[in-house]
């Protein structure tokens, strides 16, 4: 693979300094016969967004639920924040998993629960603040992924997809995560709200400090604030890095996928601003 | 991460007159220390006329922090405090912005008194049983004219579905319709042998046992087995397909959930229900003929004759003429709960749990204006 390896290499040339928040090394994940993961390596750094493409079907769920501990895996390391997660004890483990937030594709809101409710619901179980506090830091995480604050006590059948999954984000956020995961964040919102939702998570990226490792099939969100991008195929991560690195890649998939008839448009597009 | 086990838990420093530096985590993982910290800045605070927060030392800020920090400023200041952040990490400016303290106003809740609340949460309930009625009505009715349009049309009529749901609703039912009815056919027997020896009668426990069996027990164990268990799968699969809005799909296609989901179900309930109770009659029948053999001395062929004795054909068509209509309230209100589903997972149980004590509900009242039916014609 000499891709992945020229891509590497350029890579931790740049970011050499950077603490390393997820690392992935021969990771093997499989279901049945098929392998869907095949040692596979990825590394995400402190504070950068990482987007994460690759063809459907070809396990880019998988890696992330792999990564979060709903897949098993069968070979192979994964260490956040260099711990790993399938080697500590249930009380270290929860403590880690309270350093991420996650956003599921589908929102996954707590049907049963209003949206302040759903943001409290990690802060009730996690932590022990006063409820006055804990309706304060919703009224906040509501403002902050710009609901407007009649949202907070809706029910999430009652809210637009648009809100859902602003709704989600805001519970994503509710205990202040050091690593965001969002799975399609922009997936099923109208160019408008996607370019808002893009803008949204690069402002929270910025101000609270955030590392986000994001999945997207969403071109426009990868040039506008994607740091970094990894792309899989083949049950491997084929390249990651600057998002300019894979443009001139010369893998077939990736010559497709960024310079297919959507792809061109954008990249023509992206070039002219650039060369601007 | 809990407050005991944290590393650097917050701290407030008193740093000479007017002065107090912060340190330590001001993270929402410090919890209750959080709260009672950001009490001291502002007890600590209150006794001077003005006051530098030096936030040099804090290692570690979150939006949880900011906002404490920023509310117990804010508290402060309305005491007509100057109070002054200094030395703030670059970092945690944008945090200090992104929280800064604010007034929601949440929107108010009317407060009224429990009585009133009582009154109203009963008028509703009446108001909605009698919808409940009317709605259950207007089903009945649509559920005819689907029947009657499936008549005319008989292509239309999904033979596989309705072989499938008896399947599923009536022959999977049968070893445990089986087991429950041998039970209470021996329990009924083992009694009526019991009491009656008292009057030397114990030989018209098998007339007690046929005549129960038969005209009621039956049907009606039968009737309150399926209700728990098709009767709340034919509510969870209807409401979980309106919540996926699979409902929806099939209507824009132009097809109607009454000819392709709720007439095949009920349909099969309705087929199925005699049967059950046929099956559930002999089984406890049976029962109640082998405890008359081992506990009552009646041996199988007294139990037969005296059984052919008491019984006619009408005590047993009795039983089985209900079960139809049982199947039929069954059917429709399972459907029509599972189609009052909303979206979320809450409402699907509370739909399910509605139909199934509706329906137990129903079958009772069912069955007693049947026995006054039949004693008024005298069958």
């Amino acid at each position: 693979m000499t891709f992945t390896n020229t891509a590497l290499t350029q890579d931790q040339m740049a970011s050499q300094d950077s603490e390393v928040i997820i690392r992935v090394r021969d990771l093997v994940v499989g279901f049945g016969e098929k392998l869907v993961m095949n040692r596979l390596n990825l590394d995400v750094y402190r504070g950068e967004v990482l987007g994460f493409v690759g063809g459907s079907g070809q396990g880019k769920s998988v890696l992330t639920r792999a990564i979060l501990g709903l897949v098993p895996i069968r070979a192979g390391a994964i260490e956040i924040f260099g711990q790993n997660r399938n080697a500590l004890d249930p009380a270290n483990r929860r403590a880690l998993e309270q350093r991420w937030g996650v956003l599921f594709q589908n929102g996954a809101l707590f049907s049963g629960l209003t949206v302040k409710q759903n943001i409290q619901m990690p802060m009730r179980e996690m932590r022990h603040i006063s409820q006055k506090l804990m309706d304060e830091l919703a009224m906040l995480k509501i403002e902050l992924v710009g609901l407007s604050l009649d949202a907070a006590d809706k029910f999430p059948s009652e809210l637009s997809g648009g809100m859902v999954k602003r709704a989600a984000l805001a519970r994503a956020l509710a205990l202040d995560p050091e690593l965001l995961f969002l799975d399609e964040p922009t997936s099923g919102l109208d160019p408008i709200g996607a370019a808002e939702f893009d803008e949204l998570i690069s402002t929270l990226q910025h101000s609270l400090g955030l590392t986000v490792f994001m999945v997207t099939h969403d071109l426009d969100s990868l040039y506008s604030i994607c740091d970094r991008v990894a792309a899989l195929a083949e049950g491997k991560v084929i390249a990651q890095g600057p998002l300019k690195n894979l443009l001139e890649s010369p893998h077939p998939w990736l010559k497709a996928y960024f310079h297919g008839v959507r792809g061109e448009r954008l990249t023509s597009t992206f070039g002219d601003y650039r060369n601007n | 991460m809990s407050a005991e086990s944290l590393q650097y838990p917050p701290e407030v420093l008193l740093a000479g007159v007017g002065r107090m530096s912060l340190s330590g985590d001001w993270t929402l993982a410090a919890s209750r220390l959080l709260e009672t910290n950001a009490q001291k800045i502002v007890e600590q605070g209150s006794h001077g006329t003005s006051l530098i927060i030096d936030l040099q030392a804090v290692s570690h800020l979150d939006t949880a922090g900011a906002w404490v920090i920023n509310k117990a400023q804010r508290e402060l200041t309305q005491a007509r405090i100057n109070v002054a952040l200094e030395r703030i990490r670059p970092e945690y400016e944008a945090m200090l912005r992104e929280a800064a303290y604010r007034d929601f106003h949440p929107p108010q809740r009317n407060r009224s008194s429990l009585i009133f609340d009582l009154l109203v949460d009963l008028g509703a309930s009446v108001v909605g049983a009698f919808h409940d009625f009317y709605r259950g009505v207007a089903f009945l009715g649509e559920f005819v004219s689907t029947l009657a349009y499936v008549a005319i049309n008989p292509k239309h009529f999904r033979f596989t579905a309705l072989v499938s749901h008896m399947e599923s609703f009536g022959l999977r039912s049968a070893p445990i319709i089986i087991l429950i009815n041998i039970l209470v056919g021996a329990i009924v027997a083992q009694q009526g042998i019991f009491q009656l020896e008292r009057f030397g009668a114990s030989s018209l426990a098998v007339d007690l046992i046929g005549i129960l069996v038969l005209r009621e027990l039956g049907v009606l164990l039968t009737s309150i087995m399926i209700a728990g268990r098709s009767g709340s799968a034919i509510t969870a699969e209807i409401g979980s397909m309106k919540m996926r809005e699979e409902i929806d799909a099939l209507r824009v296609m132009g097809l109607s959930a009454n000819e392709v989901l709720i007439a095949p179900r009920v349909l099969a309930l309705v087929c199925s229900l005699p049967i059950l109770t046929f099956i559930a009659d002999m089984s406890a029948l049976l029962g109640g003929m082998m405890v008359a053999w081992g506990y009552g001395d009646i041996s199988p062929v007294a139990f037969l004759s005296l059984l052919k004795a008491a019984i006619a054909f009408r005590t047993f068509a009795v039983g089985l003429i209900k079960a139809p209509f049982m199947a039929l309230v069954i059917g429709l209100i399972a459907a029509m709960d599972g189609l009052a589903t909303e979206g979320s997972a809450e409402s699907l149980g509370r739909q399910v749990t509605s139909s199934v004590v509706k329906s137990i509900f129903m079958v009772i009242v069912l069955d007693g204006l049947f026995a006054m039916f039949f004693a008024a014609i005298n069958y």
